[in-house]
């Protein structure tokens, strides 16, 4: 579904993402771990054409992502709160949204139907528009605001910070199922271990820009990613 | 701990993301400042020599204690309009271990160094020294006179602040204040309790006793108590930090159904400029400059110059297009990177901003109907000129659109509001403005006038036929800028 090739981008001189090959095929739940700096977000916004790569490509679905706009239609995201639009209310979001992924307006109330548990009667009918949510509370309406529509291709970039115990919960289940049943590929980063390594079939560890481990998500996954991250402490 | 926030201060003003880039901005500012200083200086040298003349009768200075209640009215207005209580950001200092008294003190006191508390100085000292040595009075009375004066001025400063920190959030609650204000202001026109004579008189008298200056310089320190007290209670996250929110305002615009494939976009559009104070403001001028052609129209000096009557129909019907167009698509900028990974592709995106501009151009249009009272050449003039508008000036605008990369903040009010502001707006509304006069002009001179106002008329529909055409160089265009505008709307700051 995905193919990155000869990936890098440099800012000011450093290399901050550097992948030689990287395939992600198509209905895979795929998670991106590495420190701060390690280009997840880097990654993710190549793969949405937000910045240009220095050299080399990605390709969704054989669409070269900074040359056509092709890729659109099917693939969504929520990267940070540049996603959202503030003095929209979040019914009036997801109706947007809806609109631009030719869903109308009872479309979209169905399928918000799905959610009311997640939203915990914070969200929906509250009259606030979404600048004056809690930071929790934009997450969820991003999170959900990316499913609408049917998407083949699902982005999100820390999924799990700022929510809550129960939605963190909530959400894992929501996006295991979603590749499972709707045979969406799923993209994630997560600082933390546990949830990726329950959400996600593979995991890819990204260090300074480099993949240094390429994992299919089994039970001693966890363990060896703890051993690679405490791995960095003993060598300092 | 002074000097700790003064570094602070320092920082911030050269670190900001701004700084350097908007030189031309700055360079501007610092005219305008030198210019109202040398103007004020100039005014307060040659206004007792000034009065002399006029009536060599007249005491200057009481005709001028007669007029200070006037001149602090204006100056109140016009602080309330532009200045801002200077507030640091405060936010991170409040769980640090200094004195919330310290912090606001330094924000009070740093507002003295306003500029606007600085010019009046220029007007007061002149005067004040003409008056010890062409007129009669004693150089302790004048100097009385002058802290008390200046001592109101910077009560002036305090009061505005008090005035803002209750007001901005509700002007209807100012309602009253106004009245009372206009109320007095007719009373004294017309010459039934003048309370500007009586003012007058008290600073007469000051300066008949200047000891008494220090009733002015003691409500001076009343009201900055009285600011301290204020700060000091909200000095908490929940009070004026976080801001409040109001309930949401879900007016549908179902009515843009009606334009098909750019129908959302639309209706985004328009909550933007309904919900948001920024450009909520470009739709008030807009009606404000539709009353813009009643200046020239019936005036005779223009009669004879029908070039400048295309100036007042391109500015009239396009007066909005201007306003919101050249900030394209800076409004969007807090939410920019969703609407370029979003189902959305930049040919549409443009299109519905171009509806939107054309949309207002033409209810711009039918508005200025009326001027046909002034003659049916006008009428057609307006109707050529919005037309010009819709085929030319937006493709060029949007062109120059591509240019920003300034983020806006769309709840800061518009007043002396420079964010977003860079060269190409001040550049690109000349060849807006004087293409079309300089077209009209010439073929006004050499042919006749109808053929003139064919000629931008047909230019107008030419550029809307192939406006097909032109969304497409500007989309490449825009695609082109992606990059640099995303990056550049995330630069927060002035």
């Amino acid at each position: 579904m995905i193919t990155a090739t000869n990936l890098t981008k440099v800012y000011n001189g450093t290399k901050v993402l550097n992948i030689e090959h990287l395939d992600i095929p198509s209905g895979q739940n795929f998670g991106l771990v590495g420190n701060n700096g390690a280009g997840k977000t880097t990654f993710f916004s190549l793969l949405l054409d937000l910045i240009q790569p220095t050299t080399g490509n990605i390709f969704n679905k054989d669409i070269t992502v900074s040359e056509s706009e092709e890729w659109k239609p099917f693939t969504s995201s929520f990267i940070d709160e540049s996603f959202l639009i503030g003095y929209l209310t979040p019914e009036e979001y997801f109706y947007f949204i809806g609109e631009l992924r030719n869903r109308n307006k009872a479309d979209i109330d169905s399928f918000l139907g799905h959610f009311e548990d997640l939203f915990n009667g914070e969200i929906i009918g509250r009259k606030k528009y979404l600048r004056d949510l809690s930071k929790g509370n934009q997450k969820k309406v991003g999170i959900v605001g990316a499913l609408i529509g049917d998407p083949e291709v699902v982005i999100l970039d820390e999924p799990f910070a700022n929510l809550d115990p129960t939605t963190q919960i909530r959400l894992k289940k929501l996006l295991k199922e979603l590749s499972k049943t709707a045979g969406t590929t799923v993209l994630i980063s997560s600082h933390d271990l546990i949830h990726v390594t329950e959400v996600c079939e593979r995991i890819v560890v990204l260090d300074k820009g480099y993949i240094v481990k390429d994992i299919e998500t089994s039970e001693a996954t966890l363990a060896e990613l703890e051993e690679y991250f405490s791995g960095e402490i003993a060598e300092s | 701990m002074f000097s700790k926030f003064i570094w602070l201060e320092w920082k911030a003003f050269f670190r900001s993301a701004s700084f350097g880039k908007s030189l031309g901005l700055k360079i501007l500012m610092a005219f305008l400042a030198l210019y109202f200083s040398a103007m004020f200086l100039f005014f307060g040298i040659a206004l007792y020599p000034l009065i002399k003349e006029i009536d060599p009768a007249a005491d200057p200075l009481q005709l001028v204690n007669r007029f200070a209640l006037v001149y602090f009215c204006f100056e109140l207005i016009f602080r309330f309009m532009l200045q801002t209580l200077p507030v640091i950001d405060i936010k991170p200092l409040m769980i640090l271990p200094i004195k919330k008294r310290k912090v606001v003190n330094f924000v009070l006191l740093k507002s003295l160094y306003s500029f606007y508390n600085i010019l009046p100085l220029f007007l007061v000292i002149p005067f004040s020294i003409f008056c010890i040595i062409k007129g009669d009075y004693g150089t302790f009375n004048m100097l009385g006179w002058i802290i008390g004066v200046y001592a109101i001025t910077l009560s002036v400063n305090y009061f505005n602040f008090i005035i803002k920190k209750r007001f901005t959030e509700n002007l209807k609650a100012l309602i009253p204040l106004v009245v009372i204000g206009i109320t007095l202001a007719l009373l004294d026109y017309l010459e039934i309790f003048q309370i500007s004579v009586y003012f007058g008189k008290l600073l007469e008298f000051l300066v008949q006793n200047p000891y008494l200056a220090i009733v002015p310089v003691a409500i001076l320190l009343l009201l900055y108590k009285w600011n301290q007290l204020n700060l000091q209670g909200k000095f908490y996250l929940d009070a004026h930090l976080k801001g409040k929110s109001r309930e949401a305002n879900t007016r549908e615009f179902g009515w843009t159904r009606k334009f098909g494939s750019i129908a959302p976009f639309l209706q985004q559009d328009l909550k933007l400029i309904w919900r948001n104070k920024r450009p909520k403001t470009t739709i008030y001028l807009s009606l404000l400059f539709l009353a813009y052609g009643l200046i020239f129209y019936p005036n005779d000096s223009y009669q004879e110059m029908p070039a400048f009557f295309v100036f007042v129909g391109i500015f009239i019907t396009g007066i909005f297009m201007i306003n919101f167009g050249q900030f394209v698509p800076s409004w969007d900028a807090s939410y920019y990177p969703m609407i370029m990974a979003q189902n959305i592709s930049m040919r549409q995106y443009l299109a519905s901003k171009m509806g939107l501009i054309s949309f207002s151009v033409v209810v711009l249009a039918i508005l200025s109907t009326p001027y046909v009272y002034f003659g049916w050449n006008i009428l057609l003039l307006n109707i050529a000129c919005a037309l010009y508008n819709m085929g030319v000036n937006i493709p060029i605008l949007l062109y120059a659109g591509s240019f920003n990369k300034k983020r806006i903040d769309l709840d800061k009010s518009p007043f002396m509001n420079y964010q977003g502001t860079g060269a190409s707006q001040w550049l690109v509304g000349l060849p807006l403005l004087l293409i079309p006069i300089f077209f009209f002009w010439i073929i006004n001179k050499f042919i006749n006038y109808e053929i003139a106002i064919g000629f931008l008329a047909g230019l107008g529909i030419i550029g809307l036929i192939i406006r097909p055409v032109l969304l497409t160089s500007l989309e490449q265009r825009y695609r082109q800028r992606k990059y640099v505008m995303i990056q550049g709307f995330k630069q927060k700051g002035e």
